[in-house]
């Protein structure tokens, strides 16, 4: 098994997942990339997580309507012990995409239901999903369908829809935006009981037929009695909307593009590989699977190393994996779930319909800060079974000088890739105590203090914020 | 130049979704107002009349009162040609000052640069939020970004005090640039350095301050108060940058500008008295803004996106009053159903560049336009 192996492992299993350990990245080595690039798309072959334990222990995250409970933290929970990372994966890109928020839907219940809509569909059809997100009931609030009539047209889910949902500025006309929106009138939701003193009761799709425009619309060309499957018929029929899904997935998956409203002027980094992937969305039936498979054994996926950076999501789960010891919901995992809020992504709740600023725009002072803090604390944690099993590698190795054990935790970590210069500065910290020594409880006791130090260090790092 | 001793400090205070202008400052007087708002209108007894043609919300009390001792400007009409009408590309052009191309440095970014070319303070901007308005964004110009004053250090769960200086001295040193790396990863040690010097005068401002304002329970309260300790301890901050929202009211409008209004009335009220009680108000000037105005027309709940909108000026040396004027709204004079801009962001900025912080705004917003004498 070479290091390589491992590294490209890590990385598959960083982007496809948030992180693995050592041992998982090893066994999977064990199996070759290509099968694990098989067993990742084929999530129901893998055990579904079980989600009774968190309501047992934390009933509060039954989310009655509108009670907040207790936010993201099942989700959390989720994506830290899922068996399908990629399943969670795609929910979080999809939700990047159809950025819905409790801030204006007040509804948790609602959209946690769209989470399990990207969990279900977000790896198969995209004209199916889009379709879904047309009728979804926390969608239509969010973006005020449930006020659009055949008397009184309400473009917020017309314009979106083309605007950030499927095909970008610059693909379609201000006539198509409202034609668009004539084309959804009486989509909208049912309601069935008013409000009841502990939040809102389920919402529903409903089509009401006296309620949609029942007249000509032109959309992108096509002239006729529309409705809205009329209208995500063209708009998947247009390349352009192929191109958009495309450019996304290499911006979430392979490295970071510009922001999306720069889509309409600014080339892609890699013009073939968005190609490549918009081709395989049109020739494959929008099929997300097959997209994927193409991009995990893609060379340009294998040579983009390093060459994202994490949104707070996969700081704070990654580390946690990396970590360990948050499989079962502990006290404390209210606390945990806001973590990405405070690095400036609020699950479940964005700033607004265009979803999460990423890339570089992820990283200011205040969020740093925040990044750094909490990784340390984990970090410095040496009860952790994750710290543990990084110092009994270290043991068995037989590491004892500073900059073996720099380098070990740098390879258990990653294998992380650091510069030069950080090197030295890690090596100079550890130095300051002289060689490690493992030969009594007493010795492990105080190396392994040090060992956290420097991870602490580790995690501090501009490299570890890359992806 | 101004005439005040101390160096001028510019709030900037975003309004964000887009802020409905026609129901803010409201032309109750005019026919055109009833017959497009049917739904959204606000009845005429429930407006706060300025004058005989226009009022404010009926929220807006608190703000009618600074507008009355003459600290409040109206700035109608505001707005640049061919509005995009989509919040995301409208606020990016608010921010850079960019209409058509694709701007990536923000104006106030620039102004921090003209303010502190040496970069000798990192906190001569200082923005409230939990993400880096474009506005701010300048590669290589430190902006301090808080989300939460009370609680903002590195590495705080260091308690050891030798242990956590060296861990410190340590992170300085690899976050200090290296050569050979890529943008991104300069843009990150610029950052980690700017924290670590910003962060331990920070968090000391809250300890600073004591006052007899007391501030509404409300999230922009707690930032303009966050504000107004920061600007009290004196540490040479010049523009502080906070927002609230949001105003995007496609639908269940009244309800929904009722509680913005408030909350944002209420909370400025405060944040002008508290300045004004510890005499920290005569070098303070707030500019309140929105991506664009809301559609003439409402849609029988809300408003959809518009163009033209309204902005706002606060301060001891701002004089009060109404500037520019109040786009026709008769049909034949509106663009797609939107009342036309008729005054350019962008000269407001250079009014507040120049005539304000004294700063050269041709270079900041890129070209010469119209000033308005608000600070006159």
């Amino acid at each position: 098994m070479s290091d390589q192996d491992i590294a490209l492992m890590a990385h598959l299993m960083r982007r496809a997942g948030f992180g693995a350990t050592r041992d998982e990245l090893e066994a999977r080595v064990a199996k070759g990339y290509e099968a694990t690039v098989e067993e990742l798309l084929d999530t129901q072959e893998q055990e579904e997580l079980n989600r009774d334990e968190m309501q047992r222990f934390h009933p509060w995250t039954w989310r009655p309507g509108t009670l907040p409970g207790m936010g993201a933290a099942e989700w959390l929970h989720d994506l830290v012990n899922t068996k399908r990372p990629l399943e969670e994966k795609m929910s979080l890109f999809w939700h990047g995409i159809f950025a819905t928020g409790v801030s204006k839907v007040d509804h948790y219940d609602d959209v946690m239901d769209m989470i399990v809509k990207f969990r279900n569909k977000g790896l198969g059809d995209f004209r199916e999903l889009l379709l879904d997100m047309a009728k979804d009931p926390a969608m239509i609030y969010w973006l005020d369908n449930n006020d659009n009539h055949a008397d009184a047209v309400n473009e917020n889910w017309g314009r979106e829809l083309l605007e950030l949902f499927s095909m970008g500025v610059g693909n379609y006309t201000e006539d198509d935006v409202r034609d668009c929106s004539r084309s959804f009138t009486g989509w909208t939701i049912e309601p069935k009981l008013p409000r009841g003193p502990i939040g809102r009761h389920d919402w529903f799709f409903e089509y009401r037929e006296e309620d949609h425009d029942d007249t000509d619309k032109t959309f992108l060309g096509h002239t006729g009695n529309h409705n809205g499957e009329d209208i995500i018929k063209f708009i998947t029929d247009d390349p352009a909307c192929a191109r958009f899904i495309a450019r996304h997935l290499y911006s979430f998956f392979v490295a970071d593009e510009v922001q999306v409203p720069a889509w309409s002027v600014t080339p892609p980094r890699d013009p073939e590989a968005v190609d490549l992937l918009a081709n395989t969305l049109i020739n494959n039936g929008y099929d997300m699977r097959t997209t994927l498979r193409v991009l995990f054994n893609s060379d340009f996926f294998k040579k983009s190393r390093f060459e994202r950076l994490k949104n707070p999501t996969e700081v704070v789960v990654g580390t946690l994996r990396m970590v360990g010891g948050a499989e079962f919901p502990a006290p404390g995992i209210g606390d945990l779930s806001r973590q990405p809020s405070y690095m400036g992504q609020d699950l479940l709740n964005p700033p607004s319909v265009e979803g999460w600023h990423t890339g570089a725009e992820w990283i200011n002072s205040g969020s740093l800060m925040r990044r750094v803090n909490f990784t340390a604390e984990l970090v410095g944690d040496v009860t952790r079974p994750g710290i543990r099993n990084i110092v009994d590698r270290m043991i068995a190795k037989g590491d004892t000088s500073p900059e073996a054990v720099v380098d070990g935790a740098l390879d258990l970590m990653g294998p992380l890739e650091v510069n030069p210069e950080s090197h030295v500065e890690l090596v100079g910290f550890l130095s300051e105590g002289g060689d490690f020594s493992w030969s009594s409880a007493d010795e492990i006791e105080k190396s392994t203090a040090r060992v956290s130090e420097v991870m602490q260090l580790i995690v501090s790092l501009r490299e570890y914020q890359y992806a | 130049m101004t005439s005040t001793k101390k160096d001028p400090v510019l709030v900037v205070f975003q309004l964000s979704g887009g802020n409905d202008y026609l129901n803010t400052v409201i032309p109750y007087a005019d026919p055109i107002y009833r017959d497009a708002r049917p739904t959204v209108g606000i009845a005429e007894d429930r407006v706060i009349k300025i004058d005989d043609k226009v009022g404010f919300h009926p929220e807006m009390g608190p703000l009618k009162k600074v507008y009355d001792r003459g600290d409040m400007a109206i700035i109608h009409g505001i707005g640049y040609p061919n509005s995009p009408r989509s919040h995301f590309r409208s606020m990016d052009i608010w921010h850079t000052c960019e209409p058509i191309a694709l701007g990536t440095e923000g104006w106030l970014g620039r102004a921090t640069r003209d303010l502190d070319p040496g970069k000798e303070n990192v906190l001569t901007t200082v923005s409230f939020g939990p993400s880096l308005f474009r506005a701010l964004a300048l590669p290589g110009t430190p902006v301090a970004v808080v989300d939460d004053l009370d609680n903002y250090g590195l590495l705080p769960g260091i308690t050891e005090k030798e242990q956590r200086a060296k861990i410190l001295d340590r992170f300085a040193r690899m976050y200090s640039p290296a050569v050979g790396s890529s943008a991104v990863m300069d843009y990150l040690g610029q950052t980690g350095l700017d924290t670590l010097e910003g962060a331990d005068i920070l968090n000391k401002a809250p300890g600073m301050y004591s006052s007899n304002v007391e501030y509404p329970d409300t999230s922009i309260a707690k930032k303009l108060r966050s504000i107004a300790q920061v600007h009290m301890a004196n540490f040479g901050t010049r523009i502080f940058y906070v927002d609230h929202g949001s105003f995007d009211s496609h639908s269940n409008q009244n309800g929904m500008a009722d509680k913005l209004w408030k909350d944002v009335s209420e909370g400025l009220d405060a944040f002008l008295d508290d300045l004004r009680e510890h005499d920290a108000s005569d070098n303070v000037s707030v500019l309140m803004f929105t991506e664009f105005g809301r559609r003439t027309h409402d849609n029988g709940s809300g408003t959809d996106h518009g163009a033209g909108g309204a902005a706002f000026m606060f301060g001891d040396n701002v004089k009060g009053g109404q500037y520019s004027e109040f786009p026709s709204m008769k049909s034949e004079d509106l663009e797609q159903g939107d009342v036309v801009p008729n005054y350019d962001f962008r000269g407001l900025y250079t009014t507040i560049l120049e005539d304000w912080m004294g700063l050269d705004g041709k270079p900041i917003v890129d070209g010469n336009f119209e000033k308005l004498p608000i600070f006159a």
